[in-house]
């Protein structure tokens, strides 16, 4: 079921709720306000929306600068332009410096759609995951990046939000408990563990259903914090299912597939199959194309998942 | 400036060199030609010009900023800030050995009094507009000083921060450019000329004074005029590479070079133990 809210205006709104009572707030864009429905957090608080232009590295040198004085930069970007763009601003100026900003990185992956190659990263989490103590976290949907803001912002360091801006398929209500860096399972199963983000925790849903009638049974694990991994619950789901198929909306070069591996041969060694892009450039057209082209679909997930089975029974 | 204040600025500029020359000397190699360019603006602003520096309180929210976004130009600020007391005079000593909190470097988690990391050139301009801002916001009258290489002037960042800068009127920011006209593998001008420097900055909003950067009077009063000017700031400092050490204003390139025990304590006079 698609979502009411958009994860953007959810995020903005939570933004000048959070604002009203803390007034080391401060949004940052870099002439895509309108894109992030950020005007919210402009009128209520003129003085403490800083639009940059088109200048991407000045924006997080300048919210490294406002870290400094005590305040928390929220500094928003389309994802590529967010972090590939001013990558070692990010590196030397917030994460090498200890410095609490936290870095929006709007319509990750096939969901940049018609504006494509050029603003399509497949890449953004492995890059930001490479910086040292750099948190990273995709929300699942509007109630997720909405309970999750509370904590990015008592977090004191440097976060990155790999945010899907619009209507996402709804997989939580009120009753979410949100913690950064805990994995949330939402489906129990036995025979595998499919390990999702974003837009694929819903095809992970999905797929875990078709998987009933090959009398599969599939767990689900919504992997929605990449860094720090929750190692508890995934290495659980290899002991207790024996193989995990990993789902992300992201190249698996250094992506959630590479990140859930890294952790599994070190604690406890089950075969893997990744669904994700595979080492290849974005291009333009709508999501369930590219997610086609690209082999990010629910079928996608049903055929690595019985393939990861019969690995493991070989 | 009265002439006794400017008797005590010029010792102490020459006091710092010594101290830098000892540093950098001390470990056998380092970037001594910014180092001696950009002493005299350190010691102006330290010792003259910057408001509520506590060496016991160095993280005082109403000091003065001073971001030396030149970060490979560390040693100088060590110099000063080892005098001023943030730490013991002993750290000089370690520059750049295994463990230490001088590294060559600025590093705003490792050595007191340094408000801000720099190192990757062009990014400690952002940072300074970024506190200007932070301190307009919280309404504190905290002037933030940013000192700028002129290759560093050849990354593209710099011109972002200085549009930003100068077309939101940060009137409590002062950039200084430490105009030594050369860089790394030679003259900037045959490399990639940044002048007219002046026109550039004015051109992007900036009040502009250019000055003898080894004057210490000079700086004294361009700060003062700065501070009224109800704009972003710029002040170029001409200065000549390696200032003040005799062996490095003599090198054909003295962006980084060799230094060693005999070259120092001949040029500081420093042969006691």
């Amino acid at each position: 079921m698609t979502d009411e809210r958009e994860i953007r205006q959810t995020l903005a709104s939570a933004l000048v709720e959070a604002a009203k009572s803390d007034d080391r707030i401060v949004v940052l864009d870099a002439d895509l306000m309108s894109c992030h429905a950020t005007k919210c957090f402009k009128e209520a608080f003129p003085d403490r929306f800083i639009n940059v232009g088109i200048a991407e590295q000045n924006m997080i040198g300048i919210a490294a600068g406002l870290a400094t004085m005590g305040k928390i930069p929220v500094a928003y970007s389309f994802a590529p332009f967010a972090t590939r763009r001013c990558y070692d601003q990010i590196f030397i100026s917030v994460a090498y410096s200890g410095l609490n900003v936290k870095i929006v990185g709007s319509e990750p992956g096939v969901a940049a759609e018609a504006n494509g190659g050029t603003h399509m990263p497949f890449e953004d989490m492995a890059i930001m995951r490479a910086i040292p103590h750099m948190v990273c976290f995709e929300p699942t949907d509007a109630t997720m990046m909405q309970k999750a803001l509370p904590e990015i912002l008592a977090y004191e360091g440097a976060v990155y939000i790999r945010m899907f801006r619009k209507k996402a398929e709804k997989v939580y209500d009120d009753s979410l408990s949100f913690k950064l860096g805990k994995a949330y399972r939402l489906r129990e199963g036995n025979d595998v563990t499919l390990v999702a983000s974003g837009i694929m925790v819903a095809r992970a849903l999905e797929a875990a259903e078709q998987l009933v009638q090959s009398g599969i049974s599939a767990r689900v694990v919504n992997a929605c914090t990449w860094k720090p991994l929750d190692k508890q619950e995934l290495t659980l789901a290899a002991r207790e299912t024996g193989a995990i198929v990993t789902l992300e909306n992201h190249n698996v070069y250094g992506g959630l597939g590479s990140a859930v591996a890294e952790l599994i041969v070190r604690e406890y060694p089950v075969p893997i199959e990744m669904v994700g892009i595979n080492d290849e450039f974005g291009q333009v057209g709508k999501n369930a194309y590219l997610s086609e082209i690209y082999g990010i679909t629910t079928k996608d997930v049903v055929e690595a998942a019985k393939r990861v089975v019969l690995r493991k029974r070989a | 400036m009265d002439a006794s204040e400017k008797k005590f600025l010029t010792a102490k500029a020459r006091q710092l060199r010594d101290d830098a020359i000892e540093t950098i000397g001390t470990f056998g190699v380092g970037h001594i030609g910014g180092v001696m360019s950009v002493m005299d603006a350190l010691t102006v602003i330290y010792y003259q010009k910057a408001n509520n520096l506590d060496p016991k309180n160095p993280k005082n929210p109403l000091r003065d900023r001073v971001v030396l976004s030149k970060g490979h130009a560390g040693p100088a600020l060590y110099a000063v800030l080892a005098d001023k007391g943030y730490f013991p005079r002993e750290w000089l000593k370690t520059l750049n050995k295994n463990g230490t909190n001088l590294p060559s470097h600025c590093d705003m988690n490792k050595t007191p009094g340094i408000d801000m990391t720099a190192g990757s050139l062009g990014q400690g301009l952002s940072a300074a507009v970024g506190m200007a801002l932070g301190a307009k916001l919280d309404k504190l009258p905290v002037t933030v000083y940013c000192i700028i290489g002129d290759g560093e002037a050849q990354e593209g960042q710099i011109w972002e921060a200085s549009m930003f800068a100068g077309s939101h009127k940060l009137d409590n920011l002062i950039v200084m450019l430490d105009y030594n006209k050369m860089q790394l593998d030679g003259a900037v001008k045959d490399i990639n000329d940044i002048a007219p420097v002046e026109d550039k900055w004015r051109s992007f909003g900036f009040y502009v004074q250019s000055i003898d950067g080894h004057d210490v009077e000079a700086i004294s009063d361009a700060i003062d005029s700065a501070k009224a000017s109800g704009r972003a700031n710029m002040i170029i400092l001409n200065t000549v590479k390696g200032r003040g050490a005799s062996f490095a204003e003599a090198a054909a390139n003295c962006h980084s070079m060799t230094i060693t025990e005999e070259m120092w304590r001949k040029e500081t006079g420093r042969y006691e133990a």
